[in-house]
């Protein structure tokens, strides 16, 4: 073959590893082409939706639905006695709860599934729901942990034993009918001991509030019953379509062989769409009843109400330190509000997720957690919005307390950070609550953010500000925030980390096609992230054909290899290094076919960019694509025919992504109005795979964390009654709002990546949100302001100005 | 349920014709009965853009609109703008600079683009970020999407003058 292409030409030929490819979904989507779960339209679909209840704690006394089965078009009113026969009232969270399908005899919160209307249409399915009468009677209603952990009021009757014990629950024994679980790591009584005996003691609280992922595209599906063949195929917006089809099978008893779950375009994810909904279950019960496809989707009330909060963490934490500012102890106690059923996301072993990673990027010797999950009248969830578990409490949480401790030191809080900071040679390292971090650099990731910015300048510019503020020369204050975060992605080890029992591997598997064009199909499924692009980057890289050659495709579990899906970063760290590990498997049988070819034995070729070569005579090769051909096309002694390759990853150890983060805001004291004036953010995410989409997820994550720190939640009154449950009131920034970032990176990879990748889809939230809120409240030090609560909207803003007494 | 009425629309250039009720948000005869997809339903309060459409020359939240009001109009969804054989400047930008992830928001967005541009074909990053803001986007944080609307205005304006 005639090869008058450079090397250098080949290795950009093949569109891989480290280039900004551009990405392979956005044809179909800039042409209005894409197809998201509300696009599918089957023969004779109806539409299935709920009665939901008004109030936040009741009992149902009676459910009347014959006026509603008058309705033209409305064929059928399910109610928890339709589920019970078939076990299927209730359902098993992802924390080992249970949850109530539809209403069981009571309600727990706002907007909780009391009957499913299934209809021809949409619209007669919500005349049917207007006319389902419900007799209620209220119970008192419970918004507050704390009051809950004091209430003679039970919430779950179902949970406390006829003589009135409390039976231990999936995690332990519980203190009170309505406690869930105690959690507890790292060393209780030293580090008590630790703080005891400090130079400098800190004390604070916090408040992580109440919000929500909110995707733009809801939660929904479609159910389709064929019962001529016995099968079940359910459409849906899963960010893990194959532990749904587990649990499907579970639940119901149908053969998982029976069950084919597709997750089309998923129009983004942010963790909304890792649960299993009351709508799941109701759409396959009524296609099972009616013969018919049956479609549920969510309105965005539905979703803000229902579907998989994030957060509501209340935090407090002690933190201890020498004069000259070294960290010697933490301790962090979290009354976490989990709402009405324990519905968190987390792997089952840990129910309050990672929050344990919240010694944060900082070599603390001694450090203690314990965290309290209670029930409310609120609804169920506790997913991880954009982060991995429970991350982004955690990040939030010590940044915020570096911060105060600064404040206490009289310090500034870049450099009490840095003297803090986890050395590059004390990798990998052990934290005190347990987690082996691979791999970090932060020193130069610090420095490099600093002198980016003009740090000392900046100082500077704000001592002169507050300077002027005081002689009234201005109404404006400036704030610099400040944020270095590690995140703990990637999960996880099989060992440690598993979801209904299911290890949370994942995995790749490829078919290289005679011509030299591939497919690979993954466990994972990507609502955004670009995957199709992305994952063929990894593989050109890996086996030498084009990305170009290479479909990528996630999503269908009568097709792709089982996974646990897309969330938490996890889907570079364990499908891109299975991705990269099958790739390594078709390579080796690659080798052995083009030594076979060339005539010689396979320890004398070598693989180099898109083709193996004879070590010493470059000139004499057999490319991929040849290799591919003769897979199929020649009798190999000693080899099958064909090219294929399936791994299944358990990744030994998560991946820790860093970064660091520095706001500038401007705020106006009069308005409370804050102006970002620049954002710049530095993420190591190891190895980076595609930059344009590293980038493109960075300025998305970060505009995620703004709203969340500036006025993002979803707020209850003393009733329980939802009062941010339209996008009038629960805040989406506008591209009025956001401001331009600046990204800049390091690379520390992986090393026990096969790729050395780390991932990144998170990182910008987890960073972001404490930058954010340091920012705002670092305007306010000056003036004896020490913390207060995200989210900081400007009426909150103007109430710490006020507070500060600086409207004079 | 009340009367059907008779509503003529014209859709990317095609006659339709149809009984439908009042009642019928556009959104609904666009998506369900005219199986036109590529508009969006995000939040049918008009706060998020997804199913932005043009309306007889203007830019419309067809989610809350009923097709009662949109009776002889004539209307452009995403599909109207721009296919495999003619791609609009829009289009292309919004790939090219990387204007989209899930891709939920892009047709109404580019949809709303495309009349940004009609009435300001050199508009500034300020008069972009303004004029953009009644559509949402969760993954962008908008910063492509304002680059892809300047590349796409520069990619039009240059082929203005090379036409004239």
């Amino acid at each position: 073959m005639k090869d008058d292409v450079t090397r250098e030409e080949r290795v950009d030929n093949l569109k891989g590893l480290g280039c900004s490819r551009k990405r392979v979904e956005d044809a179909r989507f800039t042409q209005g082409k894409g197809n998201y779960v509300d696009d599918i339209k089957l023969d004779g679909m109806l539409f299935g939706d709920f009665v939901r209840s008004p109030y936040a704690h009741a009992r149902i006394k009676s459910i009347d639905a014959s006026a509603a089965l008058e309705v033209p078009g409305v064929l059928a009113v399910l109610t928890a006695d339709d589920l019970r026969p078939l076990g299927l009232h209730w359902m098993p969270t992802l924390a080992g709860d249970k949850q109530m399908v539809l209403a069981d005899g009571k309600v727990l919160f706002q907007g909780q599934e009391v009957a499913f209307v299934v209809a021809e249409d949409r619209y007669a399915a919500a005349d049917g729901i207007e006319l389902v009468e419900v007799d209620y009677e209220e119970l008192p209603v419970i918004v507050d942990p704390f009051a809950s952990l004091k209430s003679d009021v039970i919430l779950r009757e179902d949970l406390v034993a006829e003589d009135g014990s409390i039976p231990a629950g999936a995690h332990g024994p519980r203190k009170h009918p309505n406690h869930i679980f105690t959690w507890e790591a790292g060393d209780k009584d030293p580090t008590a001991e630790v703080i005891a005996n400090a130079d400098v003691v800190v004390t604070e609280s916090m408040y992580y509030h109440r919000t929500h992922p909110c995707p733009l595209e809801t939660c929904g599906c479609v159910a389709s019953m064929d019962k001529v063949n016995g099968k079940l195929t359910l459409w849906g917006t899963f960010q893990a379509p194959h532990a749904i089809r587990t649990v499907v099978s579970l639940i119901s008893g149908i053969e998982e062989h029976n069950i084919r779950v597709i997750s089309p375009d998923i129009g983004g994810g942010f963790g909304n769409k890792v649960g299993a909904y009351p709508g799941y279950v109701c759409s396959v019960v009524a296609s099972i009843v009616t013969g018919k496809p049956v479609k549920w989707i969510e309105d965005r009330m539905d979703n803000l109400m229902t579907t998989a909060f994030a957060r509501d963490y209340h935090m407090t934490g002690k933190i201890s330190a020498t004069k000259e500012g070294k960290i010697t102890g933490l301790q962090c106690h979290v009354t976490a509000d989990h709402g009405g059923f324990d519905a968190c996301a987390d792997p089952t072993k840990f129910p309050a997720g990672f929050m344990n990673i919240c010694t944060g990027s900082y070599d603390i010797p001694t450090a203690y957690l314990e965290v309290d999950g209670v029930y409310t009248n609120k609804a169920p969830g506790g997913v991880s919005y954009r982060c991995s578990f429970r991350v982004t409490e955690a990040v939030y949480f010590i940044e915020r307390m570096i911060e105060v401790l600064a404040i206490e030191l009289d310090m500034d809080a870049a450099e009490l950070r840095r003297i803090n900071f986890i050395k590059k040679e004390q990798f990998p390292y052990t934290a005190a609550l347990g987690w082996e971090y691979d791999s970090g650099d932060y020193h130069t990731a610090w420095d490099k953010a600093l002198e980016a910015v003009d740090y000392e300048g900046l100082r500077a510019e704000q001592a002169q500000r507050v300077e002027d503020f005081k002689a009234g020369k201005t109404r404006s204050l400036m704030g610099i925030g400040l944020s270095f975060f590690t995140e703990i992605v990637g999960a996880g080890p099989v060992k440690n980390c598993d979801i209904l029992g299911l290890g949370m591997f994942d995995s790749c598997e490829i078919r290289i096609h005679p011509t030299g064009s591939a497919i690979a199909r993954l466990g994972t499924i990507s609502q955004g992230q670009g995957h199709a692009t992305t994952f063929a980057q990894i593989l050109a890289s890996e086996i030498g054909l084009s990305a170009d050659s290479i479909t990528i495709e996630e999503g269908d579990t009568d097709t792709a290899p089982y996974g646990l899906g897309t969330y938490g970063s996890r889907s570079t760290p364990v499908a891109g290094a299975a991705t990269a590990m099958a790739g390594r498997k078709i390579r080796a049988k690659a080798q052995m076919i083009a030594a076979y070819l060339l005539e010689v034995h396979d320890d004398d070729v070598e693989f180099d960019v898109d083709r193996f070569v004879v070590k010493g005579a470059p000139e004499r090769f057999k490319t991929m694509k040849e290799i591919a051909f003769a897979a199929y096309n020649q009798a190999i002694p000693g080899l099958e025919p064909g090219l294929e390759a399936v791994s299944y990853y358990d990744p030994p150890n998560m991946t820790y992504p860093f970064g660091a983060y520095i706001c500038v805001m401007d705020i106006d004291v009069d308005t409370g109005v804050p102006e970002i004036r620049r954002f710049y953010a530095l993420d190591d995410c190891g190895t980076r795979i595609n930059p344009m989409i590293i980038e493109g997820q960075v300025h998305g994550g970060l505009t995620e964390a703004l709203a969340v720190a500036l006025g993002q939640e979803i707020a209850y009154d003393d009733m329980g009654n939802v009062k941010t449950g339209t996008l009038m009131d629960f805040f989406l920034p506008t591209a009025w709002e956001v401001p331009n970032y600046e990204t800049d990176y390091t690379v520390t990879p992986s090393p026990h990546h096969p790729i050395g990748a780390k991932g990144v889809g998170e990182s910008p939230h987890v960073g972001g949100v404490p930058c954010f809120s340091n920012a705002v409240q670092d305007a306010f030090r000056p003036f004896g302001n020490r913390h207060t609560n995200m989210p900081h909207d400007h009426w909150r803003i103007w109430q710490t100005a006020n507070k500060l007494g600086l409207h004079g | 349920m009340s009367k059907k009425m008779h509503i003529k629309l014209n859709v990317n250039g095609k006659a339709e014709e149809f009984l439908a009720e009042p009642r019928e948000l556009l959104i609904y005869t666009l998506r369900e009965r005219l199986n036109i997809t590529g508009p969006h339903i995000g939040c049918e309060t008009s706060h998020c853009g997804a199913c932005t459409v043009t309306i007889n020359g203007k830019s419309v939240k067809a989610c809350t609109m009923f097709v009662a009001q949109a009776d002889g109009a004539e209307i452009t969804t995403i599909e109207g703008i721009g296919g495999p054989d003619d791609l609009h400047p829009l289009q292309t930008a919004f790939k090219e600079l990387h204007g989209l992830q899930c891709g939920y928001c892009t047709p109404g967005m580019i949809t709303r683009a495309t009349k940004l541009l009609e009435e300001n074909p050199n508009p500034t990053e300020e008069d972009i970020r303004f004029g953009m803001a009644g559509n949402l986007c969760r993954c962008t944080g908008y910063q492509n999407i304002v680059k892809s609307i300047q590349a796409a205005a520069a990619e039009m304006n240059a082929a203005k003058e090379a036409a004239e």
